[in-house]
């Protein structure tokens, strides 16, 4: 049944973001009508648990431990305050009044029920969202920078480019059943905020020698068992041959890439087998046959981007004074603005992170209630509007200086203040053992423990600027490999170990991390990452952040002093 | 056996043999190998003449010989095997082939939908009480983003 809920809509919300046009929503309503289908088919035993198992995954149902778990496409980290009080209605009225945001700047519920999914999905195409291919071997939710748009280092806004890329993946009729999943990230700044050399097509938006916009397009990065950073398979597309381009990489992949072994059926073994040049000469050929005719054209583009013109942002927003003097009266309030807010690009105004990894609450979950008074925040301070980022937070993009004193009391208020984005507490953190059927060892767990070892704001924020990632099994959900400080956790003979990695990076000068030493036990987690941030400082030059300090003296000394 | 062609459930008398089989009267299937080794008879043969095309087998091998192929099976020897789309999709849009193309092997009803998208106008189903199913299924969305080649 849908349901219909009257929100208010901020009037700004419409030029921020792309809205569905009737075409849009018949595709999602028709989608809901095709799973409710499959789903009675299941239920009723005409449908195998293997196929439904591929059909459920193509709409981000997961079976996990517990329960299934329900991935929701968030298009490139964008929502609207309307659909973030859907989705705490849903996490009321199907799942135990929480969220997790991903990695990938998706939404996942816990705990819905499997007859449940098709009422969800309703009600997620009431708000045009949908849980369309957030699984399953095919083209997955675009992902990008989550201050596209307001950074004050952007080439291209690479909004409308994802918006593009979202529609021609959506239900693409060719590429349902690849060897493995595929992954686009675009980014359109200098600072790579999308992780895009790891993901199986990384785009930048870049300018060339005359002033055009197009892509530098990666190929063949990846996370998981055999982590791999992006290789450059053209180093400028003229961005009209964007699809064309991206649809003759996916073709080479889906005919050549390999299906006997799933560890080796992602794009990144293909590129690694045959080579680079390779592969650039197949994707090159392929897209000589296709590319005329597939072009897409400046009123497309500029149709598109008229959904993303920047908002109404106030001329005189700079004027303010309350801003300097809130900060010299509160301490408290000018550490969070250092820490969790970001430069825009108009003057005057802010970009706010919201902070999902209080102390006592797992790295990127989100209850009802948060979710309830975001979407109230970013109606009143925002234009309506929120991003999931890559890091598993969120950000309210546009907030006028004057307003953010105000912002940082309420989001307090919330538990959603903690001064700690891009220190060693914002750590990003898979489900783990506790609720995911793949993992090998608990994550949220120890990410308990290392935020009591590291409770001293004042040290936490003198160590600055690190990235720990923690992932609970191979599979790399958390990124491990390229965090500064990297924690896998392993199964060994039934008790959970866990491997450290030191010097790991996604961002520009991507790099994968190495590894530091023999797996150590649960206990011996925590006591080692406090050990490692020690001989930082001790080590660290004036200034000098953590990477840089691993980057200069090795591994070696910090392998010392835990070993 | 019955199969849908053209969104209607036909009775159907193509024969799929195998490499060693006595190719024998009426319309049949080899597969593309058989095709390249005995073109010559199997171009003289009083019926017609359709090649089955693998998940690894190259599309562009019976590129130049469209014209004396009534069809192309793509085959799916497991549902999740993807090459039968990017082979029928070639099949339309690259090489114009304008006969029938036909899905055969372990795929499923909700396939059928895509298959039909990437120009596939014949679904040989291995448990045919499900061509009704599959056939309905070809009304399943009435919107699209992507060009289609059927």
């Amino acid at each position: 049944m849908m349901i219909s809920l009257e929100f208010s809509l901020g009037i700004s919300e419409k030029h921020l973001m792309y809205q569905y046009n009737d075409d849009d929503q018949t595709l999602i309503n028709e989608r809901v009508t095709q799973y409710r289908g499959q789903t009675e088919r299941y239920l009723k035993g005409e449908l195998g648990e293997d196929e439904f198992r591929t059909l459920r995954l193509m709409n981000g149902l997961y079976i996990q431990t517990h329960a299934p778990m329900l991935r929701v496409a968030g298009p490139y980290g964008l929502l609207s305050s309307k659909q973030l009080r859907m989705l705490a209605h849903i996490s009321r009225k199907y799942d135990k009044s929480y969220a997790h945001i991903t990695t990938r700047q998706n939404i996942q519920f816990n705990w819905p029920d499997l007859k449940d999914v098709p009422n969800i999905l309703a009600d997620l195409a009431s708000v045009q969202m949908h849980a369309i291919q957030t699984s399953g071997n095919c083209l997955r939710n675009t992902t990008t920078d989550h201050l596209a748009g307001v950074c004050i280092d952007e080439i291209e806004d690479p909004r409308p480019y994802c918006e593009i890329i979202r529609q021609w993946t959506v239900l693409h009729p060719e590429f349902a059943y690849l060897p493995r999943k595929f992954k686009i990230a675009v980014s359109g700044a200098k600072q790579d905020r999308a992780a895009t050399q790891l993901h199986d097509i990384g785009l930048h938006l870049i300018k060339n020698d005359t002033g055009e916009i197009g892509f530098r397009v990666l190929v063949g990065g990846g996370l998981g068992r055999t982590p791999v950073i992006g290789k450059v398979i053209r180093p400028f597309l003229a961005k009209e041959h964007l699809l064309s381009y991206l649809e003759a990489i996916v073709r080479v992949y889906n005919l050549n890439g390999r299906r006997d072994n799933k560890y080796k059926a992602r794009i990144k073994i293909l590129v690694k087998e045959s080579g680079i040049e390779q592969m650039t000469e197949w994707v090159e050929a392929e897209w000589l046959q296709i590319k005329d005719g597939m072009e897409v054209t400046d009123s497309r583009f500029n149709e598109i981007k008229a959904y993303f013109i920047p908002p109404a942002y106030e001329p005189d927003a700079e004027q303010d004074k309350s801003f300097d003097s809130n900060k010299a009266q509160s301490t408290a309030f000018a550490t969070w603005v250092k820490y969790n807010t970001a430069d825009h690009k108009i003057p005057g105004y802010r970009a706010a992170f919201v902070s999902l990894k209080a102390p006592d609450s797992p790295p990127g979950d989100i209850t009802d209630k948060q979710l309830d008074a975001i979407a109230d925040l970013a109606d009143q301070y925002s234009f309506g509007e929120a991003r999931n980022t890559h890091r598993q937070n969120i950000v309210l993009a546009d907030i006028k200086q004057a307003d953010l004193f105000d912002l940082w009391q309420k989001l307090d208020a919330l538990a959603l203040a903690t001064p700690n984005i891009g220190t060693a507490t914002d750590m990003i953190c898979c489900p783990g053992l506790d609720f995911c059927g793949l993992a090998n060892a608990g994550s949220i767990d120890i990410a308990k423990e290392i935020n009591e070892a590291l409770d001293d704001i004042d040290y936490l924020h003198d160590i600055g600027d690190i990235k720990i990632n923690m992932s609970g099994c191979m599979n790399g959900c958390a990124h491990q490999s390229v965090g500064h400080i990297g924690i896998l956790g392993v199964d060994k003979k039934g008790v959970e170990w866990y491997q450290l990695t030191l010097g790991g990076s996604s961002e520009n000068e991507a790099a994968l991390g190495e590894r530091l030493g023999p797996a150590l036990a649960k206990e011996q987690v925590t006591q080692a990452v406090s050990t490692i941030l020690k001989i930082y400082i001790e080590n660290r030059l004036e200034q000098e952040v953590f990477l840089d300090t691993v980057k200069r003296i090795g591994i070696n000394p910090f392998k010392k002093a835990i070993y | 056996m019955k199969i849908i062609k053209d969104e209607q459930i036909i009775e159907d008398s193509w024969r799929h043999i195998t490499d060693d089989e006595e190719i024998g009267s009426g319309d049949i299937t080899v597969s593309l190998s058989r095709w390249n080794k005995e073109k010559k008879v199997l171009l003289a043969h009083q019926g017609k003449v359709g090649v089955r095309i693998a998940p690894t087998d190259k599309i562009e091998e019976i590129s130049a010989n469209l014209n004396d192929i009534s069809l192309v099976a793509v085959e799916l020897p497991v549902f999740t095997d993807g090459r039968a789309f990017s082979h029928a999709r070639l099949l339309r849009s690259r090489y114009g082939y304008k006969g029938e193309i036909r899905a055969i092997g372990k795929y499923i009803p909700d396939q059928v939908f895509y298959l039909h998208r990437v120009g596939v106008n014949a679904f040989e189903l291995e448990n045919t009480e499900e061509l009704p199913l599959a056939l309905s299924t070809l009304n399943d969305f009435t919107v699209e983003y992507q060009v289609s080649s059927n």
